[in-house]
C-alpha cells in the first residue's frame, strides 16, 4: 500500500505535504540543510506505514479507553491510547480522540531522532506537534472557523515553556463533537495529549437540552463512528449572551481542572463572540495568550480549527 | 450494522462506511446517490496552499511581487493580505491614518469575502462564440452565460451567487476557481454551449477554437466600405467586405454610388437590408468575418450577365483584413482567383493596420454593501451613504473602481490595474478581494469609525511584514483628491 501515500513539497519548496487516506500533514523543519533533508527522509519512510498500521488495530482503537487494558502494538496507536487513558474513568472516550495529534507526534519524533533541528512542526489538520531547541520560538494563531480566515488569538511559544503540542476541536470540525464550542484550542506537553484534551473540553462547552441545538446520533451520520448512538451536534441556533457565557463556563471548569492536574498547559475556548482563556495554573494572569494582532490562515477547510506559524 | 444505503469506500484501508450525501473520513470520497465519487481530486490541500499564498501576500510572501520600493514618501496600504474581518463585528485588520494635504486621512483596509461577485468579460473578436444566453462552462461546469455582442467584441457574464452557491458543490468550486484565475490574471479555458472554446486571460488576446485572435475588426462590413471606398476607387471594380453582421458591397453601397462606381451585376446571398448592406450571408462561425465560410465565393450567386463583364476585378476581404481574395471574371463570368495586385494589398494592409489589438478584458464586480461594512464602522449604513456622497473613496488593491449608482456598494474594477495575485478565496465558495475605504479622519469619526484602532502609517511602515509595491502609473493615486471613479 506504499504507493498510495503521496509526499511532495508545497510550492514554497520548504514545507512537505504528506497525504494518505484521511491523513494530511504539513511538515516543516528548520536547521542545517543536510539535517532538514535527513529529517524529511526519515519522516517520509515512517509516514508510508502509518495508515496501514492504524487500520490494523482500528476496532481496538474505537473502543472505550480503559486503564490497564493491553496497549495496542503500533507506535501511533500507543500514543493514542496513552493520551486518553487519564480520562477513561470519568467519561466516554476512545483512543480515536487523539489520532490526529498522535500521528503528528510520531512523525515529529521520527524527525528529531534522525536529525539535529533547531525547530520543527508537524501540522495534522490543526493538531500540531512542535519541536523547539533552546532559545527558539513559534508564534501560533488560533482560528475559530476553519473555512473563514479570522483569528481570535495568538500565542507565542518559546523553548522554556512546557508546550510541544497544540490541538483544536469544535463541532464544526471534521470530527463529531458532543458540545457546541466553535473552537477549543489546547496547548499541552504533546500533540496527542492536546488532541484528547481539546475533545474533552469542547464536549463540555454545552447547554443541556437547549431547543436551538440540533443533535443527531453519530451512527446515523457515520455508521462506523466510535461514538455509536451518542448525540452529536449538527447545528447551533440562536443563543442568548447568558447562554453563551454559561456554556463557556461549563467548559472552563473542565479546562481549569485539567490544567491543575497538569494534563494541559492552557486553553482558549471560543463560542460566538466570547472567548475564555484558561491560563497555566502557575502563571495565571501572566498572559501567554495575547490579543489578536496577526493574520492567520487556516490550513485547510476541513481541519478542526487550525493554526499557522509566522 | 451495515446500512442499506451506505456504501463501503475502499480507497484506503480505513474502509469508511459512507451514508448517502456524506463523505468519508478523508472528505475526498463521498456517497452520491449510492455511487462512490471522488469529490475534489487533490483539491483540499491545493486550496490550503493557494489560500495560504494568496491571502497573506502583504504579510508573508516575497515570491510573486516585483519587490520594488515605492519612490517618494507617500505610501498607500492596500488590503491585499490584510485578512478579513469575518465575523464582521471586529474592526478591520488595519485602520491606517496618514497625513494627506494637512488632513488626516483614514484608510480602512480589509479583504472582503464576496459571495455576491463575478466577472464581466469582454472578448474582442468577431468570431461567433455562441448564442446569446447560452451557458458558459469551465471543466464542464456551468459558470456563467453569453450576454450581448458589443462593437467588435462579445460579452460574457461569469460567476454570480447562483453559480457560486446555488448549484452543486463542484459547480461552486469550479466557478470560484475560474473567477480566481481570471481575476489574478491567469488564463481560463471556457466552453460555450453550441459555441466555441475560448481561452480568456485579462490583457491578452483571446484564443478562439485554438486560433489566437489578432485584431479587432475595423468596423462592420458596411462601415469598412465607407472608410475605404475612396482608396479602392479605380483600382478594382467591386469589393465585398464579408461580415457576419452586415456584409458590405461597394458598387451598391452609398459610398460607391457617390464616387460613381458602376453596377457590376453582383448578386449576394443573404437578406438585403439597405443598398449595399446584407444580413445573414452565411451562418455565424469562426472563419471569414465571423461567419462559418472558408470559401468567400460561397456567399455569391451568379453574376447578372446583363451587367457584368469579362475581366471584372473583384476583391473580397474580411472586416479585419485577415482574410482576403482577389478574383477576375472569366469569359463565362465565373470568378477566377488571381494574385492580389499591389495597390489592393496596400488597402488590405490598411484595414489590418486600423484594427486595434484584440484583447480580453476582465472586470471584477462585487457587492460590498453587506456585513463587510461593519468592519469599517459601527453604523454600517453610514458608510454606504458616505460612499454615495463621495466623502469616502473606494479602491481595490489601490486601483480605481466604478461604483454603481443605486443601493448598496456594488463596484467594478479592471483586474489588470490591480497588483498581481490580489485575489484569494475561501471555500464557501467565495472570492476574497482587497477593498480600501479612504476618507477624512474627522468624517471617519463622524460615521462611527473604530477610532481606537486607527494606526499611523509610520507604525505600518515599520512593520517587517509589510510588502512594498510600486504604484501603477495609469492609476490615480488613491489618496489624491478627485472623484471616486
Amino acid at each position: 500500500m506504499r504507493e498510495r501515500a503521496q509526499i511532495s513539497f508545497l510550492p514554497d519548496g520548504r514545507r512537505l505535504h504528506m497525504h494518505d487516506g484521511p491523513i494530511d500533514l504539513i511538515v516543516e523543519a528548520f536547521g542545517a540543510k543536510s539535517e532538514i533533508g535527513a529529517a524529511y527522509h526519515a519522516a517520509s519512510r515512517r509516514f508510508v506505514d502509518v495508515l496501514d498500521e492504524l487500520c490494523g488495530e482500528l476496532s481496538l482503537l474505537r473502543q472505550q479507553a480503559q486503564k490497564g487494558r493491553r496497549l495496542p502494538s503500533g507506535g501511533v496507536a500507543r500514543r493514542m491510547a496513552l493520551a486518553v487513558t487519564p480520562y477513561a474513568k470519568r467519561t466516554f472516550i476512545t483512543p480515536m480522540a487523539a489520532v490526529a495529534g498522535a500521528v503528528a507526534e510520531e512523525i515529529l519524533e521520527t524527525m528529531t531522532s534522525a536529525a539535529q533541528l533547531s525547530k520543527a512542526y508537524v501540522n495534522d489538520g490543526g493538531d500540531i506537534a512542535l519541536h523547539l531547541a533552546l532559545g527558539e520560538q513559534f508564534v501560533i494563531g488560533m482560528v475559530e472557523r476553519p473555512e473563514r480566515p479570522s483569528l481570535f488569538g495568538t500565542a507565542t511559544l518559546d523553548s522554556t515553556q512546557p508546550v510541544r503540542g497544540i490541538a483544536t476541536s469544535g463541532w464544526r470540525g471534521r470530527s463529531f463533537s458532543l458540545g457546541i464550542a466553535d473552537a477549543v484550542t489546547v496547548l499541552a506537553e504533546g500533540a496527542a495529549l492536546a488532541d484528547a484534551a481539546a475533545t474533552i473540553i469542547a464536549n463540555a462547552v454545552d447547554l443541556a437540552g437547549h431547543s436551538n441545538i440540533i443533535r443527531v446520533p453519530a451512527s446515523g451520520l457515520d455508521p462506523d463512528s466510535d461514538l455509536g448512538d451518542r448525540l452529536v451536534t449538527q447545528h447551533v441556533g440562536a443563543l442568548s449572551d447568558e447562554e453563551v457565557s454559561s456554556a463557556l463556563d461549563a467548559g472552563r471548569v473542565v479546562a481549569e481542572s485539567l490544567a491543575c492536574e497538569g494534563l494541559i498547559h492552557s486553553a482558549a475556548l471560543h463560542l460566538r463572540r466570547e472567548t475564555r482563556i484558561v491560563y497555566p495554573a502557575h502563571e495565571r494572569l501572566s498572559g501567554v495568550v495575547q490579543e489578536p494582532h496577526q493574520v492567520v490562515i487556516p490550513r485547510d477547510e476541513r481541519g478542526e480549527g487550525s493554526a499557522v506559524f509566522s | 450494522m451495515p446500512d442499506d444505503d451506505a456504501i463501503r469506500c475502499d480507497a484506503c484501508p480505513v474502509l469508511c462506511y459512507i451514508k448517502p450525501g456524506r463523505t468519508g473520513a478523508c472528505d475526498r470520497y463521498g456517497n452520491h446517490d449510492g455511487q462512490l465519487v471522488r469529490l475534489d481530486p487533490h483539491i483540499v490541500l491545493d486550496r490550503a496552499v493557494s489560500r495560504g499564498d494568496s491571502v497573506v501576500p502583504f504579510l508573508d510572501r516575497d515570491r510573486e511581487w516585483d519587490g520594488k520600493l515605492v519612490s517618494g514618501p507617500e505610501n498607500f496600504v492596500t488590503a491585499i493580505g490584510a485578512g478579513t474581518t469575518y465575523p464582521d463585528y471586529k474592526p478591520a485588520p488595519f485602520i491606517i491614518s496618514s497625513e494627506v494635504q494637512g488632513v488626516d486621512m483614514v484608510t480602512v483596509v480589509t479583504e472582503g469575502i464576496f459571495s455576491y461577485c463575478g466577472v464581466k468579460v469582454k472578448i474582442d473578436t468577431d468570431r461567433h462564440l455562441g448564442p446569446e444566453t447560452n451557458t458558459v462552462r469551465a471543466q464542464g461546469e456551468p459558470i456563467g452565460h453569453v450576454t450581448t455582442s458589443e462593437y467588435g467584441s462579445q460579452m460574457l457574464s461569469l460567476g454570480g451567487v447562483r453559480h457560486l452557491t446555488g448549484g452543486s458543490r463542484k459547480e461552486g468550486t469550479v466557478t470560484c476557481d475560474t473567477l480566481l484565475n481570471l481575476c489574478n490574471g491567469k488564463a481560463a479555458e471556457l466552453t460555450i454551449d453550441e459555441g466555441a472554446t475560448v481561452i480568456v486571460q485579462a490583457g491578452r488576446a483571446p484564443v478562439v477554437g485554438g486560433v489566437q485572435e489578432e485584431r479587432m475588426r475595423v468596423g462592420c462590413g458596411s462601415a469598412t466600405i465607407g472608410m475605404f471606398a475612396k482608396q479602392w476607387f479605380n483600382k478594382v471594380d467591386e469589393v465585398v467586405v464579408v461580415d457576419d453582421h452586415i456584409t458590405g458591397v461597394l458598387s451598391e453601397h452609398q459610398a460607391g454610388k457617390l464616387l460613381g462606381v458602376p453596377e457590376t451585376g453582383i448578386k449576394m446571398k443573404g437578406r438585403r437590408s439597405t443598398a449595399g448592406r446584407y444580413f445573414q450571408v452565411a451562418e455565424p462561425g469562426t472563419a471569414w468575418g465571423g461567419t462559418n465560410i472558408q470559401d468567400p465565393l460561397s456567399i455569391l450567386k451568379n453574376f447578372n450577365p446583363k451587367k457584368a463583364w469579362p475581366g471584372l476585378r473583384l476583391l473580397m476581404v474580411s472586416t479585419t483584413g485577415e482574410h482576403y481574395a482577389y478574383f477576375e471574371l472569366d469569359e463565362t463570368l465565373k470568378p477566377r482567383e488571381k494574385e492580389l495586385p499591389a495597390p489592393l494589398s496596400e488597402s488590405v494592409a490598411r484595414i489590418k493596420e486600423n484594427c486595434e489589438p484584440a484583447l480580453c478584458t476582465v472586470l471584477f464586480m462585487g457587492g460590498a454593501g453587506g456585513s463587510l461594512r461593519a468592519g469599517v464602522t459601527e453604523n454600517p449604513v453610514r458608510l454606504t451613504h458616505s460612499v454615495r456622497d463621495a466623502f469616502t473613496r473606494i479602491t481595490c488593491g489601490g486601483a480605481p473602481v466604478y461604483v454603481w449608482p443605486g443601493g448598496g456598494i456594488t463596484f467594478m474594477v479592471d483586474v489588470t490595474r490591480m497588483p498581481e495575485n490580489a485575489f484569494g478565496y475561501v471555500p464557501t465558495p467565495a472570492l476574497v478581494a482587497p477593498i480600501e475605504f479612504t476618507l477624512k479622519l474627522t468624517d471617519y469619526a463622524a460615521l462611527g469609525g473604530y477610532m481606537d484602532h486607527v494606526r499611523s502609517l509610520d507604525t505600518i511602515m515599520s512593520d517587517q511584514r509589510r510588502h512594498h509595491l510600486s504604484a501603477r502609473e495609469n492609476n490615480p493615486w488613491p489618496l489624491s483628491s478627485g472623484s471616486n471613479k
